[in-house]
């Protein structure tokens, strides 16, 4: 077959037909990926901008630029935005939306009716959120923890939880949508064991949201029913428990960590490929892994709760339980460096992000070896080490993981190139400026700084200092990639279909950016996913 | 801004050296990874960097040796971070028998900390050094963490519950206490000191501080005032069992389980009465819920805790 490889000799599914209510009323899943993209952008400029208030208000030890009660609404809302409102549609949402259809041949998703029904809760959910922060705030840290929530907060804890509640359903839709999809969809030989990497990682993802987001439906439910009609649940003065707020909260929001981070592995696994020019090594051991860290994940919640009077033999096994989540995510990382062995290495873009992946992953998840171990955990839970632990693999994996997908999959998804070299320098900024942010985080952890804290003893200030630098140099990194990256959909070099030479039906069978319906004859599949030894690539 | 810049809290207590160690020790395992990982990946790809634009990558799919192997040294290092970890936390949930025990509780934003002699403080903890100190842990509102990292100590403030955590100071000094469980608007602000000193020193102290009983004596007050004695009395013509010897003891409840009675078994049965009913007595005890503090609590927990079995005399064993 051939594709046609110019912009302007074809329609894609980006031009018709053209108008707003054509994008607000579409069922294209590529049209809902965009408008999932420019709304997570919006949400991670907002929480970007909390997080950019907290880190000046550290910049000295005493509480001199807010007031307590606005920095305790500034890390409760960086956080809800950052995880309910970025972090956990990101990848799947976005990349995962424009992909899965293609990457199985299909012409789009199981339910495409449903997938825009998700965009909308996911909207209604964020201007509740927004509601929230203009009317009141909200103090509770994104936790939620009892009886502070229920009992002692002023702020606009109900609507806050209702949003997460409303954000909560779309997400479950549309991990029920993708499961559909991969089980129902895919084209004539597009076997299981064929599939590319990234959507094994999206359904074992996606199994995390229809089991788990339900849980936090209902845990945020009892918040609001006994916030507002005082409905016995958490409240230990008529026999309620705190702690199983706490228990019931981690069920799912430990899960939702392998929610945000999974499909960033899926998306490294497919960029490692591409850059090597190689099969994965391993293709089974990683596809494995991803359902072995789904599985683990729901069985590790009482890790958060080795301090909280929790049993002491539940400890145990949560302890033992959390080191073997360990071995998976070790076995990935090996397998991608072993596929760069003999391969083809290019040094184009997308290598930068995927490096630089690899590098603040590993710190992310060797310093949760750290916090599993029980009698560690004592000292570090709930300093600034378990802060820089998590931001690595949220920030520093799944953000870099979700930066490198988006360069490398921008041509297919906007049809333009953007500037290599400001590629470059942005996912070098972000590297520096991130380990720079979160580094001394560490060090702040062990030293005993306590999290949320609005002030401090001058003996952190050094290393808060460092942390602030680091946050702007961050910063500057990602304001600098939105802009060349906006730019090139104006000024950028019309894309071919297969800029990078790359395996894979979004590259070889459809052009750039696709037909709505992806392809123009059926898809029949002959050979595995990243055959690059056994069949020619054709690049450009 | 200061001019020292630590890398650790001050080491002050019994587990605080073996505590650094098991970091350490972690420390020097995932540098070692870290580093191997990094080298790897940077020796592949400047080695086998693309030559031309159309090459590709040797046709290798994998090695079922190497993916055994990198499955099982992982897990075998884990297991052993596991393990050490284990005992040191079984340490840490530990107290020695012989430990003095300190009340301390929680509330926005304060910690209010009562001797055994009966010495009160306010955000400030005196302790001798070389002795061990056991701690329990109340809350009167939200919750609360009592962290002391210089100990390398921490414990949750639930209310409705009593925790404990115990140490053993080696270094006599002035350590921070912080409030490590976020608690509203002062929550940076719910910090406080913890002062070693030689027992000497903490005696004199303890002699010039103001003393307003000791818990153990307010504890025999409550229960008077609130009118426990009428039903718990020493014998079994009470209304309610004999507290004699209850703590620590195993006790048959009405449906047939058997708990073991601890601090948070006396909390419920005091603030929550109908909660577990003893074998052989009827559910008639009113909740004490909203008419004793989260200091109350404590103090009749410790009276009750003095309550030694009576001496077996005659036929009549328990």
């Amino acid at each position: 077959m051939t594709i046609a490889p110019r912009l302007e000799d074809r329609k894609s599914y980006l031009d018709a037909p053209h108008g707003i209510a054509s994008w607000l009323l579409t069922k294209d899943h590529k049209r809902i990926a965009m408008l999932y993209l420019i709304s997570i952008t919006i949400f991670f400029a907002i929480g970007g901008l909390f997080a950019l208030g907290i880190r000046l208000e550290l910049l000295t030890p005493k509480g001199d630029l807010v007031s307590g009660d606005t920095y305790n609404k500034m890390f409760t809302l960086h956080g809800v935005v950052m995880i309910f409102f970025f972090l956990i549609p990101s990848i799947p949402a976005t990349l995962g939306n424009f992909l899965i259809p293609i990457m199985v041949g299909a012409k789009d998703l199981a339910f495409p009716r449903i997938n825009l029904l998700s965009w909308y809760l996911y909207i209604i959910g964020g201007i509740m959120a927004l509601v929230a922060v203009a009317g009141g705030g909200l103090d509770t840290g994104w936790t939620f923890y009892t009886p502070y929530s229920t009992q002692a907060s002023q702020t606009s804890v109900t609507l806050a939880a209702m949003a997460a509640f409303t954000a909560g359903f779309s997400s479950i839709l549309t991990g029920f949508n993708f499961i559909v999809t991969v089980h129902r969809m895919r084209a004539p030989g597009m076997t299981w064991f064929r599939l590319p990497l990234f959507v094994w990682a999206q359904y074992a993802t996606s199994l995390v949201m229809i089991l788990g987001t339900p849980v936090i439906a209902i845990t945020l439910t009892l918040v609001m029913v006994e916030r507002s009609l005082h409905f016995p649940v958490f409240d230990p003065k008529i026999g309620g428990d705190p702690v199983l707020f706490q228990h019931l909260f981690w069920f799912y929001s430990h899960p939702a960590v392998y929610i945000m981070i999974l499909p960033g592995m899926g998306v490294v696994s497919e960029l490692v490929a591409s850059v090597a020019r190689k099969q994965i090594f391993g293709y089974a051991f990683v596809a494995f892994s991803s359902l072995a860290i789904a599985i683990l994940g729901f069985l590790v919640w009482g890790h958060h709760l080795f301090v909280s009077s929790q049993s002491i033999y539940a400890g145990l096994v949560f302890s033992i339980i959390t080191m073997l989540v360990a071995v998976p995510s070790a076995v990935k990382t090996f397998n991608w460096a072993a596929t760069m062995y003999k391969g083809a290495v290019t040094w184009e873009s997308p290598t930068f992000w995927v490096i630089g992946f690899m590098g603040l992953f590993l710190i992310g998840g060797l310093t949760g070896l750290f916090l599993a171990t029980l009698g560690l955990d004592i000292h570090l839970t709930d300093t600034y080490f378990v802060v820089a632990h998590f931001h690595y693999i949220m920030v520093g994996g799944a953000i870099m993981a979700f930066l490198g997908g988006l360069h490398f999959w921008w041509p297919k998804m906007t049809g333009r190139m953007y500037s290599e070299p400001f590629a470059k320098a942005s996912a070098i900024l972000v590297f520096v400026g991130f380990n720079l942010t979160f580094g001394p985080q560490f060090l702040l952890g062990y030293l005993g700084m306590p999290r949320r804290y609005h002030e401090y003893p001058p003996e952190f200030a050094v290393l808060n200092v460092l942390s602030t630098a680091g946050a702007t140099i961050l910063g500057l990194g990602y304001g600098l990639c939105l802009i060349y990256l906006l730019w090139s959909l104006k000024k950028g070099a019309i894309a071919p279909a297969n800029p990078w030479g790359a395996k894979g039906l979004e590259w070889e069978k459809t052009q750039s950016p696709p037909t709505t319906f992806n392809f123009d004859e059926e898809v029949i599949v002959t050979e595995p996913a990243y055959n690059y030894a056994g069949s020619k690539v054709h690049h450009g | 801004m200061p001019t020292h810049f630590p890398l650790f809290p001050p080491t002050a207590s019994t587990v605080a050296v073996e505590m650094d160690l098991l970091y350490l020790f972690i420390v020097a395992i995932c540098a070692f990874f870290a580093i191997l990982v990094v080298a790897v990946i940077t020796y592949f790809t400047l080695k086998y960097r693309r030559r031309s634009p159309d090459a590709v990558g040797a046709d290798i799919h994998g090695s079922l040796a190497l993916e055994l192997t990198w499955t099982f040294i992982p897990f075998v290092l884990a297991m052993v971070m596991f393990g050490w970890g284990a005992s040191l936390f079984f340490r840490l949930a530990s107290p020695p028998a012989n430990a003095m025990e300190l009340f301390v509780v929680g509330k926005q934003w304060m910690w209010k900390v009562q001797h055994p002699e009966g010495v009160r403080e306010i955000n400030e903890m005196h302790v001798p050094v070389g002795r061990p100190v056991r701690v329990s842990i109340g809350s009167e509102d939200v919750l609360h963490d009592y962290f002391i990292p210089a100990f390398r100590v921490k414990m949750d403030a639930v209310p409705g519950k009593v925790t404990t955590l115990w140490f053993e100071a080696t270094q006599v000094g002035t350590y921070h206490i912080f409030c490590a469980e976020y608690c509203g608007t002062k929550h940076s602000g719910m910090i406080g000191q913890v002062i070693v000193m030689s027992p000497q020193d903490y005696e004199a102290w303890l002699a010039g501080g103001k003393s307003t009983g000791t818990a153990v004596e307010n504890g025999e007050r409550l229960f008077t005032d609130l009118s426990c004695v009428t039903c718990h009395k020493p014998d079994s013509s009470g209304r309610g069992p004999s507290l004699l010897g209850v703590f620590g003891s195993t006790v048959s409840l009405a449906d047939g389980r058997k708990v073991v009675a601890d601090e948070n078994y006396l909390r419920e049965s005091i603030m929550n009465s109908q909660a577990k009913i003893v074998a052989g007595y009827q559910g008639i005890m009113p909740t004490f819920q909203g008419m004793v503090t989260e200091e109350n609590l404590l103090q009749l927990i410790a009276y009750i805790k003095t309550l030694k079995p009576a001496a077996p005399a005659g036929g009549q064993g328990k």
